[in-house]
């Protein structure tokens, strides 16, 4: 039925189910939790927030405080992050003509990490400036090392899956050690343990809405910003001479996307630290569902890896509550068998 | 007028210097063959006729404006290129690349739009694969392949068509099918055509301009029964080959005798 509508309709009817599907999965998360909000309550108390509405409370004023202080925080950079990973994958697979190109897998993600990391050692005692340091840290340190893996992965103009693995490992594990060793060395970040630790699992770590303030915009505007290549990387998917040929300005593009990709790498990362797989395996399933056009496929995906992550973050912190586990494990248990079954199916293809 | 032109121009990679000034005029509607061996510079003059490689020295004037002054996309509005093979990772539908074609034409944030798809709808109909348009594209076949890729080059409408070997991997049936359908573009659409041609006897049946490199310079230029003799050929290829007559054709066939039986 999907097919017989004209391809305007068809993704306007695409996108805005995806996006009535991130809401349920948004209310459904901020409404779990060691306390039970209705759903129905938490879009009456954020109406009253936001849309100047006066619905009478039929809620206790501890809801409010916990829906707007840590709920909604926190399930809101869920899926920033997973719109934000999935979007990053979309970027770096198509430019990279690799479906194994994942932020977390090529050594973005640990680059992140590691500016974060200087950034929180610095000694700034404003939260909102301190915090502002860490995305622009991180995007720094994402597009460093994603231009040093893409550097020492490519050979005679080609990006092989071997090498870019393998390139990614090396970077990722030594950044991360890099990373150990300032945490070990600094006094600051000892006080902080309990958050970097969950920062290095990939927990949502969300104090405060200032944080997505700063956030929200560089991953929105991001994702608005690599819809403008779309078409181009769809030609990227000829190679890099095919998309020259096909008047793609490639080293221009190439630089961009994977700058966009960085910057989306940094801002998850600031909000999550170390979340793996998103970015391999939501974009992988909505590929094989909606196809490969990046004009749908980079909308689709960030809001499909948004809800997911939502929903993933949901049951990192409810399945053994009250223990929260970081989402991190989660989605690495999920996605690391993923990733090896990719790998065994894509082998012959690859020649390694 | 003239269509391309090339005054002195050399190219190097880095150090590796490949042409050597080079001067050459191709007029509207001909149909030309690059020849000469591996490393002649046959692949490296598609891709400076294409604008992807800009030359060391010299010029290279398209339709009378210089190749420097033009953007990408400006180039492949006009120029169109066939390769010898995609690799496509993703799981395109055959009709999906061939509206690749028409990535130069598109603005950023817009779709296709009715003549998009037209232009696709005539070139899978004149490339003889409407039928195919919704396979995937990585499940055909190696000369199915190579008919969607020309489809897709068509679809840039372009006027400068060029091939870089595009019967380089296929069974001789897809060859012939292929180099048929070229010269079909070349004399019914008027699009002026170039190729980097590996088999000399194909060549000479289906190019009327034959141009042999040799070393990064032209050695010679002009129609088949000129340029293909067993001087040229021992003198460029180092091979001895007899000349003869196409049974059925005027052109010259090449044909080689083993020295050990």
């Amino acid at each position: 039925m999907l097919a017989r509508l004209k391809s305007n309709q068809r993704t306007v009817l695409i996108l805005g189910s995806l996006i009535g599907i991130l809401i349920v999965c948004l209310l459904v998360a901020a409404a779990f939790g060691a306390v039970s909000i209705s759903p129905l309550d938490i879009v009456k108390m954020t109406l009253n927030k936001v849309a100047f509405t006066h619905f009478p409370a039929t809620w206790q004023a501890t809801d409010e405080t916990i829906l707007f202080q840590i709920r909604l925080p926190r399930v809101v950079a869920g899926a920033l992050v997973g719109a934000a990973l999935a979007a990053a994958g979309v970027l770096f697979q198509g430019l990279l003509r690799n479906p194994l190109a994942d932020p977390y897998i090529i050594g973005t993600s640990a680059g992140g990490a590691f500016g974060a990391t200087l950034a929180m050692m610095l000694p700034v005692s404003f939260a909102f400036l301190g915090f502002g340091l860490v995305p622009i840290a991180a995007f720094f340190g994402a597009l460093v090392a994603v231009l040093l893996v893409y550097n020492l992965a490519r050979v005679g103009g080609k990006t092989p899956i071997i090498s870019m693995l393998l390139a990614g490992f090396a970077v990722s594990a030594m950044l991360i050690a890099a990373m150990s060793f300032l945490i070990t060395m600094s006094d600051r970040l000892q006080l902080r343990l309990h958050s970097i630790w969950s920062f290095l699992m990939g927990g949502i770590w969300v104090s405060d809405w200032s944080q997505i303030a700063i956030i929200a915009p560089m991953i929105i505007g991001g994702i608005v910003v690599a819809r403008f290549f779309a078409f181009r990387l769809n030609a990227f998917s000829l190679g890099e001479e095919g998309a020259a040929y096909l008047g793609v300005d490639v080293e221009r593009d190439k630089l961009t996307i994977l700058g966009l990709g960085s910057l989306l790498t940094g801002g998850a990362v600031s909000l999550s630290g170390l979340v793996g797989f998103v970015g391999l395996v939501v974009p992988h399933a909505v590929r094989l569902v909606l196809g490969p056009d990046h004009r749908l496929l980079l909308p689709a995906a960030a809001l499909s890896g948004g809800a997911f992550l939502v929903v993933a973050d949901l049951l990192a912190r409810t399945m053994l509550a009250p223990m929260e586990i970081p989402v991190g494990i989660l989605t690495a248990l999920i996605g690391a068998p993923f990733f090896i079954y990719l790998l065994r199916r894509t082998r012959r293809e690859y020649a390694f | 007028m003239i269509k391309l032109s090339l005054s002195h121009v050399s190219f190097s990679y880095i150090d590796v210097p490949v042409l050597h000034d080079i001067d050459l005029a191709i007029e509207r509607g001909e149909m030309v063959a690059l020849l000469g061996p591996n490393g002649s510079g046959k692949t490296t003059l598609i891709k400076l006729f294409s604008g992807v490689l800009r030359p060391t020295e010299g010029e290279i004037h398209l339709d009378g404006s210089s190749l420097r002054g033009l953007k990408r996309r400006e180039v492949a509005q006009r120029v169109a290129v066939v390769p010898q093979q995609f690799h496509m990772p993703f799981a395109f539908t055959l009709r999906e690349v061939v509206l690749l074609g028409r990535t130069p034409f598109l603005k950023a944030f817009s779709n296709e739009e009715e003549g998009d798809y037209k232009a696709v709808q005539n070139s899978m109909e004149l490339i003889g694969i409407r039928e195919l348009g919704q396979r995937f594209f990585n499940e055909l076949s190696g000369g199915e392949r190579q008919k969607g890729i020309l489809a897709m080059a068509l679809a840039q409408e372009p006027k400068l068509l060029l091939l870089d070997e595009p019967t380089a991997h296929l069974d001789i049936n897809h060859q012939v099918e292929i180099l048929d359908l070229v010269k079909g573009l070349n004399r019914e659409q008027g699009i002026t055509v170039i190729g980097a041609m590996h088999d000399l006897n194909l060549a000479a049946l289906y190019f009327d301009r034959l141009i042999l490199l040799k070393e990064g310079r032209i050695f010679a230029d002009g129609p088949p029964s000129d340029v293909l003799t067993e001087g040229t050929i021992k003198e460029v290829f180092s091979a001895s080959v007899q000349v003869m007559q196409h049974p059925s054709m005027k052109a010259p066939h090449i044909v080689i005798t083993p020295k050990r039986t």
